[in-house]
């Protein structure tokens, strides 16, 4: 057991943070230190940069185009990402539909895909959820019937984040309604300018456009866009909700955010001191703080066991859990820091041809946002009580 | 950066779960626990033969030079099994303070003679004012003579009745609450000047309160520095709540196992009861408050020996806060999901939690350590 990193594991840490220092554009920097979503543009303007310095996809084989670090250093350089607020790459295309493609998809979707998620290309969206099909993802009703080459599918997606900037969506569909529900299941990979698909607005709760439906009406994809096996689609996506669950804790993030309320208190006025003077603060924040140092080290043990060759099976579940528990107690209190400057709101889009700045402190421009989103955390992702599900069932045998 | 154990440390491991599989089953632990001396001379002897009592002191004296990982692994174990014998009261504080700031002469005196297993030690530093405030020393040792006299009353001292020598906390100098002027001293245990009033805890363990009314100790009585005895005793006692961190780490694994066999063969309604969901994710609280428990363990035992002050004792209250908050909920769970079962002495899950809880107020409760934690990090 040893904690301390190696000399070149403190050379790399230097150079993530040169690298941080000169080339994060400040723009991005602070709307995501603010815990605002990065602008479409921000956002691909940065995985380009990232692109460029060979970062953008740390999870994938060199082979694809991945980084070669080890797991102290991508825990390294996701540390730095997250103290120096910058941005992750959309996880829809490098986190989730990449590694399927590479794992499961052929020489011709690999060649087509793969590069132009790295550079940026196409902005991939995620066609899982239904109406009607929330936790239970298998029951999923949206068909496809094989036509010649083509399949016709029709149905409706939910939830969809960011479909209205994205090129291409990755889509759990039916293909045999007679099977049991797990195994009549295909992923398709669909170009969203196909004729037939609609993408409708839902404003969600912090009256900001991210979430979608998505219908499809008589929408033809080519078999050719079909990754692996029909009716083999079930194994593919229970892939991709695994590896979504790593890297899901967002460590680091909170770690800055834990600095944010630091800084937030000694400016906010309380009972004729400052706020950080404030006992009940600081209690609250003690304990998220320490609650966040056991998620870091348990992050770190399990890239340990990960590292030594052992096999976990539903611990990152833990990580999910704890995590977003973690960022919803964060954001919080960062409304509760701001006293009264925490209701005034306004959509940011409000904002457009006002020529003023929002109301209050400065940093009081981003908790709300973010606190209203990050509800969604414990939700996203299979939500916290499915983990739990899982948990007790793979870990526990209840 | 790892947490994985090399070959020597698990053969480590292996023993003491070999120990406690052969020593410690729940109706053998509830017969010692019972015993006039609440543990057993025989396992003590075992664990001198095994070299555990000499693990975590240079080699120079005899010892095996372990860190604080290897003490972490032998308290991880022997929580799993609530042994009983005053492993953390003679080696981790007794021998940690005499190893830490005694005279080669009195280090000589000691030490070898604990790691073969021939003296058993005490620390007594709590008093009925002083909470969990080490620094909070009203006993008064008075220089006199060649020695001192002594003054004053010592509070649920661990193994203070089996203990041959108990060292102890006394001010020669400053106001009560001041961490300069504190000093120690070892004392015989069978002084005629000592008084003694020996209890049972409720973990099944021994304690003692003790009085010192003008005791009379020698000059060689004084360990370390006269009044210089305070970062002593605070290092010492972040080693013994980093192996405490450990033990609970045991215990709450043992337990969480126990309740999880129980839920699934207790059937209520015609099924098992762990196939209710409100039980489910009770227990995933309890086996992820335990997983959580074990990253601080282990954090802090790679932490302890760091030659930043700050950062160690960061470290320590972040992990005993963290770890007496699970001890807690972990503890009293258990009982909750036992159902009456767990409201019995038979049953072994009652002996866990009665364990957990105390190691949840010892060297400090979890409000404390969070306080402790938010001086330190602001």
């Amino acid at each position: 057991m040893d904690l301390s990193f190696s000399e070149e594991d403190l050379a790399f840490r230097d150079e993530v943070r040169e690298f941080l220092a000169t080339a994060l554009p400040a723009d991005v920097k602070d709307r995501c230190d603010r815990g605002l979503h990065p602008t479409p543009e921000g956002q691909i303007r940065w995985q380009k940069i990232l692109n460029e310095k060979g970062w953008m996809a740390p999870n994938w084989p060199v082979e694809y185009g991945g980084t070669g670090w080890t797991i102290t250093q991508k825990h390294i350089a996701a540390h730095e990402f997250g103290h120096a607020a910058a941005p992750i790459a959309l996880p829809f295309g490098v986190s989730m539909v990449g590694p399927v493609i590479y794992t499961f998809g052929n020489q011709e979707q690999k060649d087509k895909y793969l590069p132009r998620i790295l550079n940026s290309e196409d902005w991939w969206c995620q066609g899982y959820s239904e109406p009607g099909s929330g936790s239970d993802l298998a029951s999923l009703q949206t068909k496809a019937v094989r036509d010649g080459d083509d399949y016709i599918v029709n149905g409706q997606k939910i939830w969809t984040s960011f479909a209205q900037h994205a090129d291409m969506i990755f889509c759990l569909v039916r293909t045999d309604s007679s099977a049991k529900q797990q195994e009549g299941i295909s992923f398709l990979l669909i170009d969203m300018k196909t004729p037939g698909i609609t993408v409708k607005p839902i404003i969600g709760l912090d009256m900001e456009h991210s979430l979608n439906e998505v219908f499809f009406e008589d929408v033809r994809v080519p078999v050719a866009n079909r990754i692996g096996e029909e009716n083999k689609g079930w194994t593919y996506a229970k892939f991709l909700l695994g590896n979504e669950r790593t890297g899901i804790a967002r460590v680091a993030r909170s770690k800055r955010q834990v600095e944010r309320l630091k800084d937030i208190a000694k400016a906010e006025r309380c009972g004729g001191h400052t706020l950080s003077f404030c006992n009940d603060f600081n209690n609250k924040l003690t304990r998220i703080e320490v609650d966040l140092m056991a998620l870091e080290y348990t992050e770190l043990r399990y890239l340990s066991m990960i590292a030594s060759g052992k096999q976990l099976s539903a611990e990152p579940s833990l990580l999910k859990i704890k995590g977003t528990e973690i960022q919803q107690r964060l954001t919080g209190l960062l409304v509760e820091s701001l006293g009264m400057y925490g209701a005034p709101y306004e959509a940011e889009r409000a904002y457009e041809g006002r020529n003023e700045a929002p109301v209050g402190p400065d940093y009081a421009h981003g908790p709300m946002a973010e606190h209203l989103y990050l509800r969604a955390a414990t939700i996203y992702g299979g939500s916290n009580e499915i983990q739990r599900n899982i948990v007790s069932k793979m870990v526990l045998g209840l | 950066m790892d947490f994985e154990l090399s070959d020597e440390q698990n053969m480590l491991k292996d023993s003491v779960e070999r120990f406690v599989k052969d020593n410690y089953s729940s109706e053998a632990r509830a017969k010692l626990a019972d015993t006039e001396l609440g543990f057993s001379r025989d396992h003590w002897k075992k664990m001198a033969e095994l070299g555990w009592l000499g693990l975590p002191f240079p080699e120079e004296v005899g010892g095996f030079g372990g860190t604080a990982v290897e003490t972490a692994i032998m308290m991880e174990n022997m929580g799993s099994g609530l042994v009983l014998e005053p492993f953390l009261s003679t080696v981790i504080l007794g021998g940690g303070l005499v190893a830490e700031a005694g005279s080669e002469v009195q280090i000589e005196a000691i030490i070898p003679q604990v790691i073969e297993g021939n003296m058993m030690l005490a620390f007594a530093y709590a008093e009925p004012q002083s909470r969990f405030d080490l620094n909070d020393v009203e006993t008064t040792a008075t220089k006199s003579g060649d020695g001192y006299v002594k003054k004053g009353h010592k509070a649920v001292v661990y193994h203070g009745a089996t203990a041959d020598k108990i060292i102890v906390s006394a001010r020669t100098g400053g106001n009560s609450r001041d961490e300069d002027g504190i000093s120690l001293f070892i004392v015989d245990n069978n002084s005629s000047d000592v008084t003694r009033r020996d209890y049972r805890t409720i973990d099944g363990q021994r304690a003692a309160d003790i009085k010192f009314e003008d005791a009379k100790v020698g000059a060689d009585a004084l360990l370390g520095e006269e009044g210089g005895a305070y970062p002593v005793i605070e290092k010492v006692v972040d080693k013994a709540i980093a192996a405490l961190c450990a033990e609970a780490v045991g215990a709450m694994q043992a337990a969480n196992n126990i309740t999880n066999e129980y839920m699934k063969e207790r059937k209520q309604f015609g099924t098992p009861i762990g196939k209710f969901q409100v039980l489910q994710h009770r227990m995933v609280d309890m086996y992820m408050e335990a997983e959580q428990s074990k990253s601080m363990s282990d954090m802090v035992a790679m932490k302890l020996d760091l030659d930043d002050e700050t950062e160690r004792r960061k470290a320590v209250a972040a992990a005993k806060a963290q770890v007496g908050q699970a001890a807690k909920f972990v503890g009293q769970q258990s009982i909750q999901l036992h159902g009456g079962m767990g409201m019995t002495d038979e049953y072994s899950i009652g002996h866990y939690f009665k364990r957990l809880t105390t190691i949840e107020m010892l060297f400090g409760n979890t409000d404390y350590h969070f306080k402790k934690y938010a001086a330190l990090a602001s």
